[in-house]
């Protein structure tokens, strides 16, 4: 078991009040990037540290920000993305639930690295408890001389405002998000420009996941290396995964990056087994919007290793058999449960979710939709399959923001690993409607590779 | 849900604390650029009144020097203004993924029964309301539903939860 970087004092009472948090030695790391360090050098440390955007493309947080413009003269923001929607993914609300301020505190010391000088916490409006959380927290934070005018007498100054959206998956894309806090319609922009030139009321803009922003406080205090050790290759540091489904203990669990997924699933520190003594049927790693694998080859690569959660080893076979590690909103699926039903589900949402900008995503997620849903209720064709995937692929890849290809992917990926449920779901389409297909072959061990001679 | 309601033009008034609050929340933003005010003061509204009328929506664009467009086509988008008066509680439940493994559905059976009205209804004492919603980003917890304009929430749900909560909210209402 490793160190806990963001969630370390999780269970200390009264860790949400700025005094216990400062006492648990919150805060240091504002001290030491404003008195001895200068923003050059936070980006750097950033840099070094191989953080990864947490909010689910895994961009490099460093490399972000020193793409930031720095025109003289005009303003920079930073704009935490707090509009955590992702279906499977929660873990954004319990931090700042729990431990605002480690929030709070990210995203003062990103603030001066980037020499903003007044930043947006933009938080999904839905979540107006945490909201009230943010506020009393920066409140707190102002009280003691952390925000405001002349930050501990260094003579930065920094005002941080929290923004609620008003229900809407779109906006936690960038540019949607920017928009959105511009008082507009979640429409995604075009790029480029890419926000760091022209974002914000047209000026130079980072956008971060709450995550990524609160692991800036350990990079900080323990320097870029010390966090690039934990973890496995370029997959550093530790990560929120927020566990649901049908698991015996579902809740936010913070992990070294490359424990091995099976640790995760079953040993009692994680999520201790699928609930009510069933077995696994299917895993959705990353949130909806990733590829769902069945059982087995969630367990091990096509190559027979033991796969891993982080970036790399998720992804290890492409599409074709592998997943993405996403923002981390991992769904397990027991044995009872209906593959053709959570596919309609979740098309459903991104049929509703669409922005309406891209005619490929607003008309073929509403088409996936109707398609799915006459599937699960009996009255489905043999050729729907290949018209499902037709329409995927004529989703991905052409709208202007990655909505299509994440309505997408769960629908291609369904069809490719569980075909034969799909199928049954047409040869047996009364049957259908009063039992599941069942566990099948899901999680059968993989055939081995035949040896290829030389 | 997503036409603008013009049946309803009662004329609004906004209150001098609700007015001190929109400006308060306009400082937060560079001079010239108040509309990003808009999202905030549109909850501010709703929860004052319930929903969002013609008349109020209008007030806001002149309070906010913008055109009475700008705010219905922002309104009109996002899932949490209600174009037309609701119950005094909406009950919202999460029908998503990872709440929809877990039972969501026939919590939302449970609730059509038990208040005896449909989807976006209201219960003729005008207490309640209810519909299904995406994603609440609450997925460990579920089957959840979340409560306005507070947004309290209610998780790990189950039919006998669900009565409770119905017959506490009823008592509460009806005081």
């Amino acid at each position: 078991m490793g160190r806990k970087l963001l969630l370390e004092h999780i269970n200390v009472p009264g860790i949400n009040t700025f005094d216990v948090y400062r006492q648990k030695g919150g805060y240091r790391s504002v001290e030491k990037a404003l008195k001895t360090m200068t923003p050059e050098e936070i980006v750097e440390e950033v840099k070094k540290s191989g953080l990864r955007g947490r909010g689910g493309a895994g961009f490099p947080t460093g490399m972000k920000w020193s793409f930031l413009a720095k025109p003289e003269g005009v303003a920079r923001y930073l704009v935490c993305n707090a509009d955590e929607s992702e279906p499977g993914t929660f873990k954004d609300r319990y931090l700042m639930t729990y431990i605002p301020h480690a929030l709070i505190e990210g995203m003062i010391v990103s603030s001066f690295a980037l020499g903003a000088k007044v930043s947006y916490i933009y938080v999904r409006g839905e979540m107006m408890p945490q909201i009230r959380i943010l506020e009393k927290a920066i409140a707190e934070a102002k009280n003691a001389g952390f925000l405001g005018k002349n930050i501990l007498g260094t003579g930065y100054d920094l005002e941080l405002y929290v923004q609620p959206g008003g229900g809407a998956y779109i906006c936690g894309e960038e540019t949607a998000l920017l928009e959105s806090l511009e008082g507009k319609r979640g429409n995604p922009r075009i790029k480029p420009p890419f926000p760091a030139i022209a974002g914000l009321y047209g000026c130079p803009t980072v956008v971060n996941n709450v995550e990524s922003i609160a692991a800036v406080v350990p990079i900080i205090n323990d320097g870029g290396e010390e966090y690039a050790k934990i973890g496995i290759g370029r997959s550093t540091g530790t990560k929120l995964i927020s566990a649901g489904g049908n698991l015996k203990k579902p809740g936010v669990y913070e992990i070294d990056l490359g424990l091995p997924v099976e640790e995760f699933l079953y040993s009692d520190e994680y999520c201790g087994g699928i609930a009510n003594g069933k077995r696994l049927k299917a895993v959705v790693a990353g949130g909806s919007s990733v590829p769902i694998l069945p059982a087995n080859l969630f367990m091990k690569t096509v190559n027979g290793d033991a796969r891993l959660m982080s970036y790399e080893s998720l992804a290890d076979g492409g599409f074709v058999s592998g997943t993405m590690m996403g923002s981390g909103g991992f769904i397990a699926y027991d044995e009872d449960q209906c593959i053709v039903r959570n596919t309609w589900n979740f098309t459903r949402f991104y049929h509703h979710e669409s922005c309406g900008q891209c005619s490929p995503c607003r008309e073929g997620t509403g088409w996936m939709e109707k398609v799915l849903h006459r599937l699960e209720h009996g009255h489905g064709k043999m050729s729907d399959m290949d018209l499902l995937v037709d329409v995927s692929k004529k989703i991905e890849g052409n709208t202007i923001c990655p909505l299509g290809d994440a309505a997408a992917w769960p629908v291609a990926s369904a069809i490719r690993h569980f075909r034969d449920e799909f199928e049954w779901h047409v040869t047996h389409g009364a049957e259908a409607q009063t039992r599941n297909y069942g566990l099948a072959h899901y999680a059968d061990p993989l055939p081995k590779k035949e040896e290829t001679v030389a | 849900m997503l036409r603008v309601d013009e049946q309803q033009q009662t004329p609004v008034n906004f209150s001098p604390e609700l007015v001190a609050k929109f400006d308060e929340i306009v400082s937060r933003y560079p001079e010239g650029k108040q509309k990003s005010a808009l999202l905030p003061i549109l909850h501010l509204v709703q929860a004052e009144y319930g929903w969002l009328s013609v008349p109020a929506m209008d007030k806001v664009a002149d309070y906010l020097k913008i055109q009475d467009i700008e705010v219905y086509e922002v309104a009109t988008f996002y899932t949490m203004y209600f174009m037309r008066p609701q119950g005094k509680y909406v009950l919202e439940v999460c029908r998503t993924g990872p709440c929809g493994i877990v039972g969501a559905e026939k919590i939302m059976d449970h609730i059509e029964q038990k208040l005896g009205v449909k989807e976006g209804e209201v219960t003729p004492d005008g207490l309640f309301s209810w519909r299904g919603v995406e994603c609440l980003a609450a997925c460990g917890y579920g089957p959840v539903l979340q409560i306005g304009p507070e947004y309290t929430f209610y998780e790990n749900l189950t039919n006998e939860s669900v009565d409770k909560l119905i017959a506490d909210l009823k008592a509460k209402g009806n005081n």
